[in-house]
């Protein structure tokens, strides 16, 4: 494939010097992963931060190097020739603190017990991990990012950075994202975290030395989550109410089994999702991430007033929302914009009619990757070290901006 | 051919008017006008923006700041190909994104005749700038009563549709329009007429294609 970034393998880094976390805590000697596409340029003005969402980690695009089937989680907006295009841009994908990606979190060893943090893993918000990600910065040499990117939790990261390090990054592309959370989302995140906590093999987080995963509670966690990220047409579409046949069918009446087995397709569909989740996700970081995501409200400081929170940020932005998204609804992306607008930054919102919901922002869709490419063609002509290799409406821009 | 028609009022719907001849900056011709009546460094909404030559051309020439609104996705896409900056939005479906906003001038050009809520649209323009500028086709234009007279719809460069498929529902002439304004409390400051791209000043209401206006809200009366 000439458009991937190839063969990826993750690089770490270790940070001594304590940092004070929102919740009062601190933390030592943590650990990120992370991983780089593409070259930084001589003027270090070309590096892009993708910031991942719940489920994802620091592998953003390509295929690992350990084990090739792993397609990073945004393999088909990061590439060469892509719409973040790693021929002109040096990006960086890092898994967050608390994540169960390799970063340190709750599975890593706590120094002060010699066992896994597990309950004991200080909660972190968004800003901490935002904190964390300045901090890789600087080991990098990067003094400013020309863009920090993210889609829904990755989005509130890129908004966080946009007010807490406004003079490090040059724009804010934040997709399919809010300015906060609703009752509702942080209900669905409620039911998700009872379900893990209440499994028996959760062990109140110390199910490490039980030797025993919540896994029950995990999958249900996922389904639920899984329901949101989809629309009602897309489920309608993929599965409707399309019965699962076993050949063991042999005695239906009325084409039901009359049974609580899985009994129609998306049963089977969420069910699958769920265990496949279970296997490979950590449950205290679970309960972590959608703590962040549950946290995070710019304005909450200011009254409510998402105008005055954004009112340090400095940057360009970019705000996307897909209409079929009612986990991160369009109006939700709209308070975003209106409260940037209100303090003249410049701003381009738009609104993709796509048809799959929340995950859309994962998903290639022509003209949601046109308009990103469009962007990057922007940043990367007000770059004065980086060659334009794209459509001319670039050139005019770059023509302006000399 | 360019293809700068304005900002259609709902996903999808056809341009309003046909394209023009542009001027010496690539602009349609009220486009320019509009421009010209524009101060240096203004903060500029421009609703129906089409591909945001406007706003493009009030950046490079005239270190205008502001936004466009738009509905259409390939519009939007234009508009951000070029660095302008867009918010994807029916201006139909209300203005509240831009509540907290103040703009020098709010530019509505091309588009009215197609609008179903005329007047709040007027209202949300006047409540969002110092001023307003709204350019559209004069369907008083004599061509059009000769057209008439002879039994048929008129159709123009600028109204190019036939009474069935067209986007055009609220019509007007010059005089029609400066009623409304002024019925909107709404004082006009500023007006200009153009036929097929140049200016005319004799007998506008009869001449123009395109008319233009400036209008500011009317100072209450006995205020400093």
């Amino acid at each position: 494939m000439t458009d991937s970034v190839g063969a990826t393998t993750p690089q770490r880094l270790r940070f001594e010097a304590p940092l004070a976390l929102a919740s009062g805590a601190s933390i030592a000697g943590y650990e990120l992963v992370y991983e780089t596409y593409g070259t930084l340029s001589p003027a270090r003005d070309n590096a892009v931060l993708v910031c991942h969402a719940l489920n994802a980690s620091h592998h953003v695009a390509g295929t690992s190097a350990a084990d090739p089937s792993d397609l990073g989680w945004w393999d088909n907006m990061v590439g060469p020739g892509k719409p973040l295009d790693t021929d002109r841009f040096f990006v960086v994908g890092v898994n967050n603190l608390g994540s169960c990606f390799g970063s340190t979190g709750p599975m890593s060893i706590n120094p002060a017990t010699g066992r896994p943090y597990g309950p004991d893993f200080p909660v972190v918000t968004v800003e901490d991990w935002v904190r964390t990600q300045a901090r890789l910065a600087d080991a990098l040499g990067i003094e400013r990012f020309a863009a920090v990117m993210g889609g829904s939790l990755g989005g509130m990261q890129a908004l966080a950075w946009s007010t807490l390090f406004p003079d490090r990054l040059g724009h804010c592309i934040a997709i399919a994202t809010a300015p906060k959370l609703s009752a509702q989302n942080i209900a669905f995140n409620e039911v998700a975290r009872r379900a893990i906590v209440t499994d028996p093999g959760f062990h109140g987080g110390r199910f490490y030395d039980h030797g025993t995963v919540p896994a029950h509670g995990l999958s249900v966690a996922r389904m639920i989550g899984h329901i949101t990220y989809l629309s009602g047409d897309t489920m309608a579409e993929r599965f409707g109410r399309t019965l699962r046949r076993h050949a063991s069918d042999t005695a239906l009446r009325d084409g039901y089994r009359f049974t609580f087995d899985v009994e129609f397709e998306i049963e089977s569909y969420l069910r699958y999702q769920g265990e496949k989740f279970s296997k490979y996700f950590d449950a205290n970081t679970y309960l972590l991430i959608t703590r962040a995501l549950d946290y995070f409200d710019p304005a909450g400081a200011h009254g409510g007033d998402l105008a005055a929170a954004m009112a340090p940020a400095r940057c360009d932005f970019l705000v996307a929302s897909f209409t079929t998204d009612w986990r991160f609804a369009p109006e939700r992306s709209r308070e975003i914009v209106a409260a940037l607008l209100a303090n003249r930054r410049r701003v381009t919102y738009a609104e993709i009619d796509a048809p799959h919901g929340h995950d859309a922002f994962l998903l290639d869709d022509v003209r949601y990757h046109a308009l990103v490419r469009a962007y990057f063609d922007r940043i990367a002509a007000a770059l004065p070290g980086a060659p334009v290799r794209s459509a001319a409406p670039a050139r005019d821009h770059a023509v302006l901006a000399s | 051919m360019s293809t700068l028609a304005p900002g259609a009022t709902g996903r999808g719907t056809a341009p309003v008017m046909a394209s023009q001849r542009p001027d010496a900056n690539g602009l349609r011709p009220d486009l320019a006008v509009i421009a010209d009546w524009i101060a240096p460094g203004s903060h500029v909404l421009d609703l129906g923006c089409g591909d945001g030559a406007l706003l493009d051309h009030l950046q490079r020439a005239k270190r205008c700041t502001g936004y466009g609104a738009e509905i259409d996705d390939a519009q939007v896409l234009a508009c951000a190909r070029r660095g302008v900056d867009v918010i994807q939005q029916d201006i139909e479906a209300g203005l509240d994104v831009f509540a907290g906003s103040r703009f020098d001038v709010v530019v509505l050009s091309m588009a009215i005749q197609a609008t179903h809520q005329t007047e709040r649209v007027l209202r949300e323009m006047s409540r969002l700038g110092a001023e307003g500028i709204v350019s559209f086709p004069n369907f008083g234009h004599w061509s059009h009563a000769w057209s008439i007279l002879r039994g048929r719809m008129p159709i123009s460069r600028e109204m190019p549709y036939r009474w069935y498929d067209t986007p055009n529902l609220h019509l007007s002439t010059p005089k029609d329009f400066e009623d409304f304004l002024d019925g909107l409390g709404l004082a006009i400051t500023r007006r200009g007429f153009l036929a097929d791209g140049r200016p005319v000043g004799v007998l506008p209401g009869l001449r123009a294609t395109q008319a233009i206006y400036r209008f500011r809200v009317r100072p209450v009366r006995g205020a400093a």
